[in-house]
């Protein structure tokens, strides 16, 4: 069943200086945001390698978002699938509730470094958005989140957090009014307001350094996931699963892993409805590559070439691109994207929280989802990690809503 | 040399700036463009850039972003607005059209049978608004070879050094973004884009066109004092959008718009 490439490549000379992952990646935007993007890649470039910086960010990550995260074996889980060993990586107890805090600590430090005083993001499900309103009350730092209209409905808890957190929240009413349209207003902003404005991109896409600089901090996952595995069970695991929206919780764990030629990735996308109803947010599965938000990559879109709305009950995985990276992976066969669909990743909800007292985001259900499916295809003495990449409070309201639970 | 050298040379012999407007191709209907584009060129305009809607046009403004909603509302795709292209130029032999707009339709079609459909449809130029010099060299190569301009922006935050990378695969003419921002923002400032313009000229021999920000005819004409030619796009859009049901106010009123501009530029008002 395991699918192993003997891999001949040199993970770590991607991206090249252009940020290109193969033919993906690379830096489409216009001449007005040239100037910033080359100098926060000068500004990155010298965060990335100065001792000084690492440390204050270690620093932050142990005691401000309370790393490392636990690698837990799931015993019952494991025994109740009948197949392999279930490792959850933990990213649900970091602070804030998901593994977005990773990224905002250390974009931040860059920006503070930058000289920068306000901080915009993009929101979908809004978990990045709390996170960056965190980073921001802790900087003392003004912070604009922009949020698709139809997004703000159904996430009200995390925009009421954002609010609390001292952040604007501003409601994006173009296109789809989802995730997307908040990148582009995002955008759009920075250009104006570059001289004092640092834009944190919440994902592993958008123009280059976006996608190197946030898979270097969201790699925390799998550097620690890769040592706990090692020091603390039966070392390197066979599989690695995690949900796909833009893809960063997923190359954070993944990355580490990639010149491991022995473990298999599966990165999980939403099939929404079901791929054939068209109702979905599986990029990588059913779209094909174009350019979309500053990067060469997958993407849903029509015969047109006009970006479709895509559909998926989780709003974190509701994005019609992914990282570039993820999108080389998979042509050159390093990693496999599967999908399950939404009542598959709602039952993988339920099947955590009754099997093992931990309630998972809907965006990490579809990853647990494909586990209830991977598992029993593997002997006992085999193992998966699944990254657990954030907690479910968020998503009580819309799980009761499905079933027909007023709260 | 294309319509677009030739347009410049035209005006460089008899001493006058080109005014270049934007409109949206399909915006606020589809069969309203091409009776819209003859209405520019009577009322003045030397060069038209006519937008492709596109579902994400992360460089512009409001007044452009609802334009591309609504052609695409309307059904409007890349092969349609070449269908119009064709369609105007049925009767205009003359003036220069460039289509300006974002990549992912062009990669969608193609890029060679996007070229040879430009070219068969009479298109004179090519504006991506995504596609910056270092990832152009394939589509600007294929656009040149079939004499089509690939044009270029610039802005106030470009360094010597990328202005020097952008001419070696630019043609007909430069656009100046004139501030911050996206399209449709504030007010420009005359003197900083003046500044500007002559340390571009060090660098190109390009005729060099300013846009975003330009609203009425005594910018207009501020700005004809030191660039080769000007560019007026959401003023333009936005009465569109205001008269969309009454495509004949629209017609006279955008049309008198442009005759404003055009007389203020003539006479250096």
């Amino acid at each position: 069943m395991v699918n192993v490439m003997r891999n001949p490549l040199d993970f770590s000379q991607f991206p090249d200086e252009h940020g290109h992952f193969g033919r993906y990646g690379g830096r489409f935007v216009a001449e007005t945001l040239m100037d910033a993007l080359h100098e926060l890649d000068a500004a990155w470039q010298s965060c990335r390698s100065d001792p000084e910086f690492l440390a204050e960010l270690d620093l932050d990550l142990a005691r401000y978002v309370g790393r490392p995260t636990p690698l837990y074996h799931a015993e019952r889980w494991s025994r109740k699938l009948g197949g392999a060993q279930i490792y959850l990586k933990r990213e649900d107890l970091n602070h804030t509730g998901a593994h977005k805090i990773n990224n905002t600590v250390g974009q931040a430090l860059v920006a503070k470094r930058m000289g920068k005083t306000r901080l915009i993001a993009e929101t979908g499900a809004g978990q990045h958005g709390v996170a960056s309103a965190t980073v921001a009350a802790r900087l003392g730092m003004e912070c604009v989140v922009y949020m698709g209209a139809e997004d703000i409905q159904r996430q009200a808890l995390n925009v009421y957090r954002m609010r609390l957190l001292g952040a604007t929240v501003r409601p994006v009413m173009s296109g789809s009014r989802t995730l997307k349209d908040a990148l582009n207003e995002a955008l759009r902003d920075w250009v104006a307001n570059v001289d004092n404005t640092f834009y944190m991109i919440g994902t592993v896409a958008g123009p280059h350094p976006y996608p190197v600089m946030v898979r270097e901090f969201q790699a925390v996952i799998g550097r620690e996931a890769r040592e706990q595995m090692l020091a603390d069970y039966d070392g390197l695991p066979d599989a690695l699963v995690a949900c796909v929206g833009g893809g960063s919780n997923a190359i954070g764990l993944f990355h580490p892993f990639l010149d491991d030629a022995t473990v298999a990735l599966y990165g999980v996308e939403a099939a929404g409805l079901g791929i054939e109803t068209g109702c979905h947010a599986a990029t990588l599965c059913a779209g094909r590559p174009g350019v979309l938000h500053g990067n060469r990559t997958y993407l849903l879109s029509d015969a047109n070439g006009q970006i479709t709305e895509t559909h998926s009950v989780s709003a974190g995985l509701d994005y019609p691109g992914v990282g570039p990276e993820h999108a080389w992976l998979k042509d050159i066969g390093r990693a496999n994207y599967v999908a399950v669909t939404d009542a598959q990743a709602i039952q993988g909800f339920h099947d955590l929280t009754l099997t093992e007292g931990i309630i998972p985001a809907l965006e990490s259900s579809h990853a647990l989802a494909y586990v209830t499916q991977l598992a029993p295809t593997l002997r006992r003495d085999q193992s998966i990690v699944v990254n657990l990449s954030g907690r479910g409070d968020k998503d009580i309201y819309t799980v009761a809503a499905l079933e027909g639970i007023q709260l | 040399m294309n319509r677009i050298g030739r347009r410049f040379e035209e005006l460089r012999r008899t001493g006058r700036k080109a005014l270049i407007p934007y409109i949206t191709a399909g915006d606020p209907r589809p069969e309203l463009t091409v009776p819209m584009l003859h209405t520019l060129v009577q009322s003045g305009a030397d060069l038209i850039e006519l937008g492709v809607p596109f579902s994400d046009p992360m460089a512009d403004g409001p007044v452009i972003q609802k334009a591309c909603e609504r052609a695409l509302r309307h059904g409007m795709s890349l092969r349609r607005v070449l269908d119009l292209v064709r369609e105007f130029r049925q009767t205009d032999h003359e003036t220069p059209l460039v289509l300006m707009g974002y990549l992912n339709p062009i990669e969608s079609f193609g890029y060679e049978a996007f070229v040879t459909g430009a070219s068969e449809a009479g298109v004179d130029g090519v504006l991506t608004v995504d596609l910056p010099p270092e990832e152009a060299a394939e589509l600007a190569e294929l656009l040149i070879a079939a004499g089509i301009d690939p044009i270029f922006l610039l802005a106030p935050t470009s360094s010597a050094e990328r202005i020097r990378q952008t001419a070696p695969l630019a043609r007909g003419y430069l656009y100046y973004v004139s501030l911050k921002g996206v399209t449709g923002s504030a007010i420009i400032n005359v003197a900083e884009v003046a500044e500007k313009l002559a340390k571009i000229r060090t660098l190109t021999r390009l005729p060099l066109g300013v846009g975003f920000g330009i609203k009425d005819p005594s910018t207009a004409a501020a700005i004809a004092q030191v660039a080769d030619a000007v560019i007026v796009g959401s003023a333009l859009v936005s009465k569109m959008a205001e008269l969309a049901d009454d495509p004949e106010a629209m017609r006279r009123e955008v049309g008198g718009m442009i005759a404003a501009m055009h007389q203020a530029m003539v006479k250096g008002l």
